[in-house]
């Protein structure tokens, strides 16, 4: 198979037009001593049949959250994903594009492009919104230069409750540009604030905290805003964006950047990836903002369209002196969350951060009840929850696994005073027969 | 006539939602939250039926090209067709229903289809290992120069190298990935032919130097026949070559970047392995590298261990992570796939054809556009719109009128280094019969452009909209719609 078209008569006469006598003559610039002299070592060819069935073969040596009751989430989180959403993104309109270079005929990814801006500033209740950009972590790291940038201090205060990756992330980018990233400790499953103002001062670019952070706790994020603008510098709001049908959104708590990660907004979870990085900011910083944003704008007519805008930011235009090397984003997760928020509407957004908050506190009681069991903190939290066992947590997801359960995340790997404790996701679409059954199972290993 | 936005078809109480029973005691939020914690105002999403939602988005959809809509020639972006049983297989819940974290043990299929992906792309490049973790093509840029920075200062010049050299044909995020990796960038100059003028290189490079960033085709689609003595010039500095994958459809089987003398590399699935680009993103940038680079990969890697795949976190001299998890794994199952379904020598004929289909459009229309670099090219051409500029023509004029045909325009503008750049690359899926459609309609819009130069300076006159004004977009910013407050009192 390779999908070329042509046949070889096609291709003689092409050859003849270009005026070559073979193919090999349109290669004739590569020097011999760089030509590979024997094919590829790769598996042979396969038709589409055969291709389909190893793929299903490859896929059947996974186990899945379909087959499992998952209560697994720290970062990567089992939301119901409605059928209206994979049938849309799957309009190959869409996914066979590229970028929408060319306005004009682009006008459907453009007007969907605003459409999720305009819905992820409604839900973090900030002016504006990029189109997306790679993922949580890397949103992180872009709201941190963006800070560094804004405020030309080359300072980062973070929480180490924020979610491990999202700070290794952001300390691999940090070091290169000689950002200094200092980490505020916790107390009680969520940040130190006496600390975060320890650490915080006229250096600092800006304080980031997560809401609800990597514990599943809830912050206090009024607080730590107010630690931040004390000190000139920005305040970073990593966010979960189910949690913002019931938790105070970033722009109420006066953060200035609101960063996430948006795989819960209509994306499956695909072994982590690919996700959709959302950052959105006030007015005043969108001339630092990273990566691509669609305008409104008009034709000669006076009919409204869109367009890519506020291009001299980027790298194709800036090029070094660009806000950010991004160009490919993640567009089609972007309409993911787009069709997903307007599936929901204003009335289920708030029921699906609700039915996760009730759930998860079913699930906080009846597990915080069994006997050897004990929460980490007692923090307010919204859909996760960290809970200490008398089981090495390994072993207790080992054993959860006979009842197809798949268990939380044990959390010593990322906080060593946690290597009793499993981090514990409780979505909408846990039933209280599966919670009972993580319990059973669960006062089993007691 | 205008297209209403979603959150202009919502009608207060409508609801395409349903969402599973609260089958557990319920408690006031007020109950188990602190009232600070809490929403004061409810974000104001719109309220849609279920079909009004399909519609619209459907009704959006007609209003893009794409691939499957017709020919994509946009020059740099591979935009080759996108085999559906590739969309099927990456959607199975065996690959699309996996937690990241769930154990190892669980997902021994999804490791050993990324294992062995690695390995695919290690031959195709000539490299000895991969990553990835990269989400797209500038990502890998980044990953791949961090991966440098760590090399050198492992070995104790990482101070002194502080540069990296970007020929000025360089698409923008090479010398941007280079800054957001720290780097000076030094531009040098491309000589007559194209490549790289040696004599610049030769000026810039010194114990300064970390890297030269080059894609090979170039830019111009053009193959540096100079690219031995690069490396040689680039090696002997001590510093590292690092190749743009984003050209690696003309060579795939035929040349590697590896025996070609580089060092790092990144491939962009989404154009050569022929993923789609979902209309921006997501991509996926995998990096390979040589073994003396090895160590400094980002964690984990994906490794092989009595016949079971595991993660390795223990590389203590790794950069770290780029991205949180592995990568986007759903556009690597349709890379791989890909792979699988063409092998050594379905790869070589993409590349080959690929590269015949160019020539071929680049020979039709040499005599009607300006064609700066007159050789055999490889997978892409670059035009120049000079001509038609005698007539106050621009090549965004030529773009614009293409979209009256039913074509995407090619890239232009890019590279930088060819007045009025037109770069038009067909890629090796387009039959004959397309490309020769979009021969007439490129002789017809050149032959326009003396008649009546006007029509080009209004188009496109067929599509949604007319040309749009990006000038007031810009100045006035409108990036996100509002409820118009104004109500039509009657
Ligand atoms: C030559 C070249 N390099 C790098 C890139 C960046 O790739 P990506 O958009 O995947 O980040 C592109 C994409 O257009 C390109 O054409």
């Amino acid at each position: 198979m390779n999908y070329v078209p042509h046949t070889d008569r096609d291709r003689s006469e092409m050859l003849a037009e270009i005026g070559v006598a073979n193919l090999a003559e349109l290669f004739s610039d590569i020097p011999s001593d760089v030509r590979l002299g024997h094919e590829l070592r790769l598996p042979a060819p396969m038709s589409e049949y055969d291709l389909a069935r190893h793929m299903g073969a490859l896929a059947s040596k996974n186990r899945t959250t379909d087959d499992l009751v998952s209560f697994l989430g720290a970062g990567a989180y089992d939301h119901f994903v409605p059928s209206v959403v994979r049938h849309l993104v799957s309009r190959s309109e869409f996914y066979t594009a590229y970028t929408p270079y060319q306005a004009e005929i682009s006008q459907g990814m453009l007007q969907a492009i605003f459409e999720y801006q305009t819905l992820m500033c409604e839900l973090t209740a900030m002016d504006v919104s990029n189109a997306s950009l790679y993922d949580g972590a890397t949103a992180v790291a872009e709201a941190a230069t963006m800070a560094c940038r804004q405020t030309r201090r080359q300072q980062v205060v973070i929480s180490a409750a924020v979610h491990p990756e999202y700070r290794t992330t952001l300390k691999t980018y940090a070091r290169n540009l000689g950002i200094d990233v200092v980490e505020a400790g916790m107390k009680d499953g969520a940040t130190d604030l006496e600390e975060l103002g320890r650490l915080a001062s006229s250096a600092t670019a800006c304080v980031i905290l997560q809401n609800p952070n990597f514990l599943g706790s809830v912050e206090s994020m009024e607080v730590a805003a107010e630690v931040a603008h004390r000190n000139g510098a920005l305040f970073v709001a990593c966010v979960d964006p189910i949690s913002l049908g019931i938790l105070a959104p970033p722009g109420e708590y006066g953060a200035d950047i609101a960063v996430g990660e948006g795989q819960g907004l209509g994306s499956p979870m695909s072994f982590g990836g690919p996700y959709l990085g959302f950052l959105t900011c006030r007015q005043e910083l969108i001339r630092n903002m990273p990566g691509r944003v669609a305008g409104e704008t008009h034709d000669p007519q006076g009919r409204r369209g869109y367009i890519l805008t506020l291009q001299a930011r980027e790298q194709h235009i800036r090029r070094e002196r660009a806000t950010s090397n991004i160009c490919s984003n993640e567009a089609l997760s972007a309409l993911a969350a787009a069709v997903y928020l307007s599936w929901l509407g204003k009335d289920g957004m708030r029921e699906v951060a609700d039915l996760c908050l009730q759930k998860a506190h079913y699930a906080f009681d009846r597990v915080a009840a069994i006997p050897g069991f004990r929460p980490v903190s007692e923090t307010p939290f919204f859909k996760e929850f960290a809970v200490r066992m008398p089981v090495a947590p390994e072993q207790a997801g080992a054993a959860l696994l006979e009842s197809r359960i798949l268990g939380g995340l044990p959390l010593g790997r990322y906080y060593p005073d946690l290597g009793d404790a499993m981090l514990i996701a409780v979505t909408e679409k846990r039933t209280k027969e599966e919670i009972d059954s993580l319990c059973r199972a669960l006062e089993g290993l007691a | 006539m205008t297209m209403p936005l979603i959150f202009e078809r919502s009608e207060a109480g409508r609801r395409a939602y349903s969402l599973p029973e609260c089958d557990v005691p319920r408690k006031d939020a007020t109950e188990l939250l602190p009232g600070w914690a809490l929403r004061k105002r409810a974000a104001d999403l719109p309220e849609v039926s279920e079909v009004d939602l399909v519609r619209h988005y459907t009704k959006l959809s007609q209003r893009n090209h794409g691939v499957d809509v017709g020919f994509y020639p946009l020059g740099s972006c591979t935009m080759k067709y996108n085999p559906k049983v590739n969309e099927d297989a990456a959607a199975l819940p065996g690959f699309s229903a996996l937690h990241p974290y769930q154990p190892e043990e669980l997902a021994q299929g999804a490791l050993e289809l990324m294992y062995e992906l690695g390995r695919y792309l290690c031959e195709i490049g000539g490299m000895d290992e991969a990553t990835l973790q990269p989400a797209a093509g500038a990502h890998g840029e980044l990953t791949g120069l961090m991966i440098i920075k760590a090399y050198h200062e492992s070995r104790g010049d990482g101070a002194e190298r502080t540069k990296v050299i970007v020929p000025d044909s360089a698409h923008g995020t090479n010398p941007a990935s280079a800054a957001f990796c720290g780097y000076k960038v030094v531009e040098v100059k491309s000589d007559g032919r194209g490549g790289v003028d040696l004599d610049s290189l030769r000026a810039a490079m010194s114990d300064e130097v970390a890297a030269l960033m080059l894609t090979n085709p170039n830019t111009l689609g053009l193959f540096d026949e100079n690219i031995v003595e690069i490396a040689k010039i680039v090696h002997d500095a001590g510093g590292l070559l690092y190749y743009d994958g984003a050209n690696m459809n003309a060579i795939m089987g035929i040349a590697r970047p590896g025996d070609m003398g580089f060092d790092v590399l990144h491939f962009n699935l989404h154009k050569t392995f022929s993923t789609p680009h979902g209309g921006g993103g997501p991509g996926s940038g995998p990096v390979a590298v040589k073994k003396a680079l090895a160590p400094f990969l980002p964690v984990p890697v994906v490794e092989k261990t009595d016949g079971k795949f595991v993660l390795d976190y223990a590389r203590p001299q790794s950069i770290g992570k780029v991205k949180a998890f592995y990568g986007n794994f759903n556009v690597m199952v349709k890379a791989y796939a890909y792979i699988r379904a063409l092998g050594a020598k379905g790869l070589r004929q993409a590349s080959e054809n690929a590269v015949l289909n160019a020539n071929y459009l680049m020979r039709k229309l040499a005599p009607y556009y300006h064609l700066p670099y007159d050789r055999h090219c490889k997978h892409e051409f670059v035009l120049s719109g000079e001509y038609q500029l005698a007539s106050g023509v621009h090549t965004g004029d030529i773009a614009k009128m293409l979209l009256d045909y039913g074509f995407h325009a090619p890239t232009v503008y890019f590279p930088l280094i060819v007045k009025e750049a037109i770069m038009v690359e067909p890629t090796e899926t387009e039959s004959r019969d397309t490309l020769d459609a979009f021969v007439d309609a490129m002789i017809g819009i050149a032959q326009l452009a003396e008649k009546d130069p006007e029509a080009l300076h209004t188009a496109p006159h067929k599509m949604v909209v007319g040309r749009l004004d990006d000038v007031t977009a810009a100045r006035r910013p409108v990036l996100r719609w509002r409820p118009n407050k104004q109500t039509n009192a009657g």
